[in-house]
């Protein structure tokens, strides 16, 4: 799962789609995973990343991390 | 800059900033951005109530020009007059209806001194609605499968060839969605008796509506082709605000779009972006948009292009454009007084 390239994103979680005109809001996790993909790590990295660093049950954050992907991808912000 | 050299005259039609606006405003905007002081504004209008002919920090001077349909010979006197007192370098047309007694005058002009930068008759008539799919055909360019028609009876045949909905477009503007064979001959009756035959009726596309503003130099080469995608749209389908894009694909098809036809001067392609990606040309516009302003504001300013390469000198294509760049209309209550009005309104000038 990578990030387009030319999707531009912010600290404040917004995120911008300069081939569509179109513009989207994450919450800061969201944005978290945002900056994670950007910076060329993989689903599994940030995985671990997340896991480590919030109190979250695994499966919940297998569960948000397939819905959110979705969205990415609903968007057309990510290439799989 | 030099202030002892006579200032650059152009004129401009199209003053009419209002809902459905023409372009004239915004191309001068972008005019005096690039020459500031240098250059002095000559308004044409055809109604008392554009509001361009009473912003004068836009314009410096109007005059009233004959409606097209009194013909290329009336307007050239009116020129001609006007040309007398003002020493036009200049001129951009910037309304569809008016474009063929312009383009006719092209060498009459150019003996006045006069300079214009507008497409070949054959280019403007190869992009009208009419001619349109037969223009796409010859240059692989995308563009909707239509059929050209004078009977209401010929709809059957569209509706077998094309499906529902129809798209029923008139000879010159509006165009209404049909999804039903009763439907599509209301729409024909309509749009004939509104803009009289042919009628055009076009297969229905789905996607974004995306816009592009582009400036050819006539000989095959793109000077400039700025991508906006409208962000709200009036109900008369005009952008209220719209933002620049970044994309390859549209760019290479108004790249494809000039070389083809050897554009000269400025245009707007329509686009229906389908989900899949395909970008079809919906229509052509042989003018520059009323969102031609953000063209200078994102790095390439079209009109004052335009202006240079009428005047005779060389511009190179731009190479890059802000992206993500917005506009935003607005509307102004702009006051004026009775004898500004009388004296557009009696004399034909202010």
């Amino acid at each position: 799962m990578i990030l387009k390239k030319n999707i531009a994103t912010s600290d404040s979680g917004f995120i911008f789609n300069p081939s569509t005109g179109d513009s989207y809001s994450s919450n800061p996790i969201g944005s978290e995973i945002l900056q994670l993909l950007k910076q060329g790590n993989t689903p599994q990295e940030i995985k671990k990343v997340i896991l480590e660093k919030y109190d979250v049950e695994n499966g919940q954050f297998e569960r948000d991390w397939d819905d959110f992907k979705n969205q990415l991808k609903e968007a057309n912000l990510i290439e799989l | 800059m030099n202030t002892s050299s006579p200032k650059l005259v152009v004129a401009v039609t199209g003053l009419n900033a209002i809902d459905s606006p023409g372009p004239g405003v915004a191309v001068i905007r972008s005019l005096r951005d690039h020459f500031g002081n240098d250059i002095r504004i000559i308004g044409l209008s055809y109604e008392t109530l554009e509001p361009g002919i009473y912003l004068h920090d836009v314009v410096d001077k109007t005059y009233q020009i004959p409606y097209p349909s009194a013909g290329a010979e009336a307007l050239y006197h009116r020129l001609q007059y006007i040309n007398s007192i003002e020493n036009l370098s200049v001129l951009i047309p910037n309304f569809d209806a008016e474009l063929y007694n312009f383009i006719k005058l092209i060498p009459s002009l150019d003996t006045l001194g006069i300079s214009t930068f507008l497409p070949t008759l054959e280019q403007f008539d190869a992009r009208d609605k009419i001619n349109l799919y037969r223009f796409g055909s010859e240059y692989g360019l995308d563009v909707p499968k239509d059929k050209v028609i004078y009977n209401v009876n010929e709809l059957y045949t569209c509706a077998e060839e094309l499906g529902y909905p129809l798209v029923v477009k008139g000879k010159f503007y509006d165009a209404i969605i049909a999804h039903t064979m009763e439907q599509a001959q209301k729409a024909f009756y309509k749009l004939s008796a509104k803009w009289g035959f042919p009628i055009i009726v076009q297969q229905f596309i789905t996607g974004t509506e995306i816009n592009i503003a582009v400036l050819g130099d006539g000989k095959g080469n793109t000077i400039s082709a700025i991508p906006m995608r409208k962000l709200y749209i009036t109900d008369k389908g005009k952008a209220w605000a719209g933002i620049t894009l970044e994309d390859d694909a549209l760019i290479g098809l108004a790249h494809k779009f000039v070389q083809s036809t050897n554009w000269k001067g400025g245009c707007e392609l329509e686009i229906m972006r389908t989900q899949e990606g395909r970008p079809f040309i919906m229509e052509v516009n042989p003018r520059f948009p009323a969102w031609i302003y953000l063209t200078a504001a994102s790095g390439q300013n079209q009109p004052a292009s335009l202006v240079r390469m009428a005047i005779g000198e060389e511009v190179p294509p731009f190479k890059t454009y802000d992206v993500g760049k917005i506009f935003i209309r607005y509307s102004w209550d702009h006051i004026t007084t009775v004898e500004e009005f009388q004296k557009i309104s009696a004399f034909g000038e202010l």
